[in-house]
């Protein structure tokens, strides 16, 4: 995402001497996060949904819920897809396509959260033991790209299956009938994602696009409400040092929670 | 398939299914140089992975309008055979596979003095021939040595190993079954000289006392592939040169 144009590598350096005295372009602390707004249930057709500001950063998360087969490994556990679409009205840099190794990876990026937290109880989303069970599609739509597009996107896509509605069904002879009603999508954690930008070995958290533009390495830590964490990737060219990767560690268990009451509290 | 595995991969002695020691790698063999149109080329055996990988450049870019003004384009692709895993594999890119070309091209990127070569692109692909987990740890391995092999710059090797958590204990190196079963999975590239590590991801669950363990022993596992790495340039180039003495 980092475009390879000369204004941010111009900015890079002032950039860098304001983090070396702890301060950011925008007045922020190193690892304080813009301001955050979320809301959810805005989009009637979908069973679920959230719209998350992180600053300018704009991120909507919709739910589609259908029946499915379910995967020959796991016959009686539902199915989770999740998918990033990088829209071209959301930033100059996007372009119309099939998604590219940058959408690609944020969609696995917030996957790997919400599945190795076990977020959804898949369980109780199996119908018909090896032949039937509901997919849970988590369709994660960029509507305004200003930096730290992970964390915005796994805090809309936590807040969006928190407002799921399931639709009330009877089976008929092995067939999914629907019935009117609904009841909420069992959830069981609350996975949430920070992510850090370094820039000069300096660490801060929640870059926004100037500060990613000139940033030589990005890490996202996800962790799950007791304080574990449960997915990691490092992303661009540069590199951490261990200690770097551990002093995040810990920065990230501090901020997560933070994130966390906003994002639930909704 | 998806036989269910009853019996435990690790027993009462700390023995995993394959007879190693939780700290211990898979045995590993690796050569170089083995493909004679690449610039560079090497073949890595760990466990029952198989891997090629090769590298092509510096040479021109095409599409010509990807070429940078200040410095090389790395180009990575990660790909699976389609007889590689137990049920035939599209050979069609994945999204994993995508993700992993892109997290690879990222560990192998800060090793390169992209900047002696501006305007051209080293082109690193790498191929699962087989696969019984940790690939990616293996093609950095690999493809790292390969980069080395075409003579290119570079500011250490990338070396890459993998941690986790199966049956509660704290394990080096995990396989495919390891991997399947496990409570998590740490991958981890390090560039042993320079103190830097460049390729750093994990799914699972793990304290961070635990996670702070596993990147100890991948880091462990990192630091005995790199003398192995070491070792296989060495043979090749110390034989390289006895028969240039010998015309």
């Amino acid at each position: 995402m980092t475009g390879s144009t000369v204004a941010p590598r111009l900015k890079q350096k002032q950039i860098a001497q304001l983090i070396s005295l702890g301060k950011r372009l925008d007045g922020r602390g190193l690892t304080d996060y813009r301001e955050i707004h979320v809301e959810t249930g805005i989009i009637e057709r979908a069973e679920g949904s959230a719209r998350v500001l992180l600053g300018k950063t704009e991120v909507m998360v919709g739910i589609k819920i259908e029946v499915g087969e379910p995967f020959s490994d796991v016959p009686n556990e539902g199915v989770l897809t999740v998918n990033a679409e990088l829209v071209p009205l959301a930033s100059p840099t996007f372009e119309a396509g099939p998604p590219d190794e940058n959408s690609i990876e944020l969609a696995r990026v917030v996957d790997r959260g919400i599945r190795e937290s076990k977020a959804i109880d898949m369980g109780k989303l199996c119908l018909v033991p090896g032949k039937k069970v509901f997919v849970v599609f988590v369709d994660v739509y960029v509507l305004n790209h200003d930096g730290n597009l992970i964390d915005a996107s796994a805090m809309a896509s936590l807040a969006a299956l928190l407002n799921t509605k399931l639709f009330n069904y009877e089976l008929e002879n092995g067939e999914v009938k629907i019935k009117p009603g609904y009841t909420q999508l069992p959830m069981r954690n609350r996975p949430i994602a920070v992510t850090f930008a370094k820039i000069k070995d300096k660490l801060i958290a929640d870059p926004s696009l100037e500060e990613e533009q000139v940033m030589d390495a990005r890490l996202t830590i996800t962790m799950e409400k007791d304080g574990k964490i449960c997915a990691i990737q490092k992303g661009e060219s540069g590199y951490f040092t261990i200690e770097q990767i551990l002093e995040a560690a810990k920065t990230a268990q501090e901020k997560t929670g933070e994130l966390r009451k906003v994002v639930v509290k909704g | 398939m998806s036989q269910k595995t009853l019996e435990k991969l690790i027993n009462k002695d700390g023995i995993r299914t394959d007879g190693r020691k939780l700290d211990e790698l898979r045995p590993a063999k690796i050569e170089v140089g083995i493909l004679s149109n690449a610039d560079g080329s090497a073949y890595i055996e760990q466990g029952k992975n198989k891997i090629l990988a090769a590298v092509y450049g510096p040479r021109d870019v095409h599409p010509r309008h990807l070429a940078l003004p200040d410095r090389a384009l790395l180009r990575c692709r990660y790909h699976m055979a389609p007889f590689s895993v137990e049920e035939r594999k599209s050979p069609a890119p994945s999204r994993r596979e995508m993700e992993l070309s892109k997290v690879i091209r990222e560990a192998l990127d800060p090793s390169v003095f992209l900047e002696y070569y501006p305007r051209t692109s080293i082109d690193v692909f790498t191929e699962v021939l087989q696969a019984d987990g940790g690939t990616r740890c293996a093609s950095i391995t690999a493809a790292s040595l390969a980069l080395a092999d075409a003579g290119i710059p570079m500011r250490d090797l990338v070396v890459a190993c993998a941690a986790g958590k199966v049956e509660g204990h704290l394990v080096l190196d995990l396989n495919d079954a390891e991997d399947k079963v496990g409570e998590a999975d740490v991958p981890l590239a390090f560039m042993p000289n320079l103190n830097a590590v460049t390729l750093l991801q994990m799914d699972g669950m793990l304290t961070t006392d635990e996670f702070e363990k596993v990147v100890n022993l991948a880091l462990n596992g990192c630091k005995q592939m790199y003398a192995l790495q070491k070792e296989t340039l060495k043979v090749k180039y110390v034989t390289v040169k006895e028969e240039e003495t010998e015309e």
